[in-house]
């Protein structure tokens, strides 16, 4: 009698996340290779938001390809922006008026606040804590309101241009900041005493995610990623640009590299924010916002009507732009999600030769496979929360 | 300034490989032949007067007409002496780069990319897949005689049920003004 032998090949499960999953922030498509509810292998697919930004900028004049930098991260517009401007700064060698140095720190400590609050409270609102996201959006719109005062624009600014500000600050914003800053030290509090000692937030994020120093090094993280292992990197400090070494504010550093203690980076940063915030109101200078240069920045609107040089500058600079001197420069500095850098070449003409940007969440994903090994499948939502991912910078 | 001087004396032991450095405002620029590559990283990033731990950066260039069309640039950092280095190879268009995700992890996406927007290869990555394209996508977007409008678009087809790929259809041609003055830019032209 043929005995049929039963057996039963077992296979890892695998499991497709995203690309319209909530907790994705955005469109990322993840292949989970699952044991039991053990992630074995999470491998990213990205690119569902690629829109070609280096190949586009490439076609533009150096001013055009600026509102570009906007729509990279678009929870931390200023931050992008101001980052693209030192590099042609760099270029052409310009000084950038003081005052205009002040409200530049002004918004980007701004912007940090912006990005932190929406980091914290959508990886609150991933783990199941609704109630800060509430809180904290309040919050933001307010902050977004300030960004329309000052230019026009809720989000996609492009209110940092190459040599300088584009206008100078509206009437009475600074004391509206300053309100803003007095009382948003309580909501702070707030999100804190909700989240900080409360038992599930701390079951859901302590000991997950750890990355340890040479992980950090090894996989190229910046910013709050690699401070939370404990290195005390922050470009604001190492290499100062703008106003920052006159400064004094802490750099926050993490202990145990894991998803709490970046909570409590981000968090704390905001306060130091706050600080540089007040510092800058208190000390802001008066004086020109962008360099007095008509090759670089355009002439005012009063000007223009009576003077005909002025009227052809500006003719000039918005469809021919200018030309920047052949040459290369990177320059990086401290956006909210860590190193973003630009590298620009010029070949002496009014468009940029290669246009690279180097965005901080696309090496932070690549370690999401890292980080996520041997977790739980629930604990994947919390470290693409705790990495801060925002898919248009990663996918550019 | 220590550092500096350190790794021009570094290039200099690697002078067989070493096609030229400058220092450029606080970044050293360094130009190295290919098959010095993985080596001379190899030594930045062990070697106690530079460590440079973190690889921040792969990108390409294109210079079409040139011999070697491409230029590989690798951006490093050091944690431990705040400086960076970017160290630039030439790859012809029908050679190949040698992978150095053994030495640093966050090699593998960036060499992915580089592979997706210009076509280089290279040899040893071991998933080296496009990255930021869609799928089934042909073509190297960031070379310089790709257009800008791409070959094909993307509709959604009601009679089939799916997204279909179709020639690009551009009803107004893709218009690239030239802005250049003729006096100030005359070797341009």
């Amino acid at each position: 009698m043929l005995v049929r032998k039963s057996y039963k090949e077992i296979k890892n499960f695998m499991i497709n996340f995203g690309p319209q999953h909530p907790a994705a922030h955005g469109v990322l498509r993840l292949i989970l290779e699952l044991q039991g509810e053990t992630v074995l292998k999470a491998e990213p697919h990205i690119g569902l938001l690629h829109r070609g930004t280096e190949k586009l900028i490439e076609y533009k004049t150096y001013n055009q390809a600026l509102p570009y930098m906007d729509r990279l991260d678009y929870v931390s517009m200023m931050a992008k922006e101001h980052v693209y401007c030192l590099a042609v700064e760099n270029l052409l060698k310009c000084e950038v008026p003081l005052r205009a140095q002040y409200i530049r720190v002004l918004f980007l400590e701004l912007t940090r606040i912006l990005n932190h609050l929406l980091a914290v409270c959508c990886h609150a609102l991933d783990v199941g804590a609704m109630t800060p996201f509430f809180w904290g959006f309040e919050e933001r719109e307010k902050l977004m309101e300030f960004y329309e005062r000052v230019c026009g624009a809720r989000m996609h600014a492009a209110y940092i241009r190459p040599g300088g500000v584009v206008y100078d600050l509206p009437m009475g914003l600074l004391e509206d900041i300053y309100k803003f800053i007095l009382q948003f030290r309580f909501r702070l509090n707030e999100i804190d005493e909700l989240l900080t000692n409360n038992r599930i937030w701390k079951q859901r994020l302590v000991n997950i995610g750890v990355v340890t120093r040479d992980q950090a090094y090894d996989w190229g993280f910046t910013g709050v990623m690699l401070r939370g292992s404990g290195v005390a990197w922050d470009l604001r400090k190492t290499s100062p640009y703008e106003i920052y070494n006159q400064i004094d504010f802490k750099v926050p550093v993490g202990v145990n590299g894991d998803c709490y203690d970046r909570y409590l980076i981000r968090m704390e940063e905001m306060r130091e924010s706050l600080g540089i915030m007040l510092y800058c109101i208190n000390n802001m200078p008066q004086g020109f916002v962008k360099v007095d240069d008509r090759k670089i920045s355009p002439p005012s609107r009063a000007m223009m009507k009576y003077s005909m040089e002025s009227l052809i500058h500006h003719f000039k600079l918005f469809s021919e732009g200018y030309s920047i001197p052949a040459g290369e420069t990177y320059v990086a500095a401290e956006a909210p999600k860590g190193e973003f850098g630009v590298y620009l070449k010029s070949d002496g003409t009014n468009r940029p030769y290669r246009c690279r940007l180097k965005a901080p969440g696309f090496l932070h994903l690549q370690g999401l496979d890292m980080m996520a090994k041997q977790h739980m499948l629930a604990d994947v939502v919390t470290i693409i929360g705790t990495q801060d991912i925002v898919f248009g910078e990663v996918d550019r | 300034m220590e550092l500096y001087k350190n790794i021009l004396n570094l290039s200099k032991l690697f002078r067989l490989g070493v096609n030229s450095y400058i220092l450029n405002n606080d970044l050293i620029t360094i130009n190295i032949k290919k098959e010095y590559l993985k080596l001379f990283l190899k030594f930045l990033k062990n070697h106690y007067n530079t460590r440079m731990v973190q690889l921040l950066d792969i990108w390409g260039t294109d210079f079409p007409g040139k011999k070697y069309r491409f230029e590989v640039n690798y951006l490093l950092l050091s944690i431990k002496y705040n400086v960076r280095i970017l160290i630039k190879v030439g790859v012809a268009e029908d050679d190949t780069l040698v992978s150095i995700t053994d030495i640093f992890s966050s090699a593998g996406w960036l060499e992915r990319e580089v592979w997706d927007m210009y076509g280089v290869y290279f040899s040893g990555h071991k998933d080296l897949r496009r990255i930021l394209t869609d799928y089934g996508f042909e073509g190297f977007p960031l070379r310089k005689d790709f257009p800008l409008s791409g070959f094909v678009e993307v509709r959604y087809d009601d009679g089939e049920k799916r997204v279909v790929q179709e020639p690009i259809e551009i009803t107004q041609e893709f218009r690239y003004f030239y802005f250049l003055s003729p006096w100030e830019h005359k070797k341009i032209n």
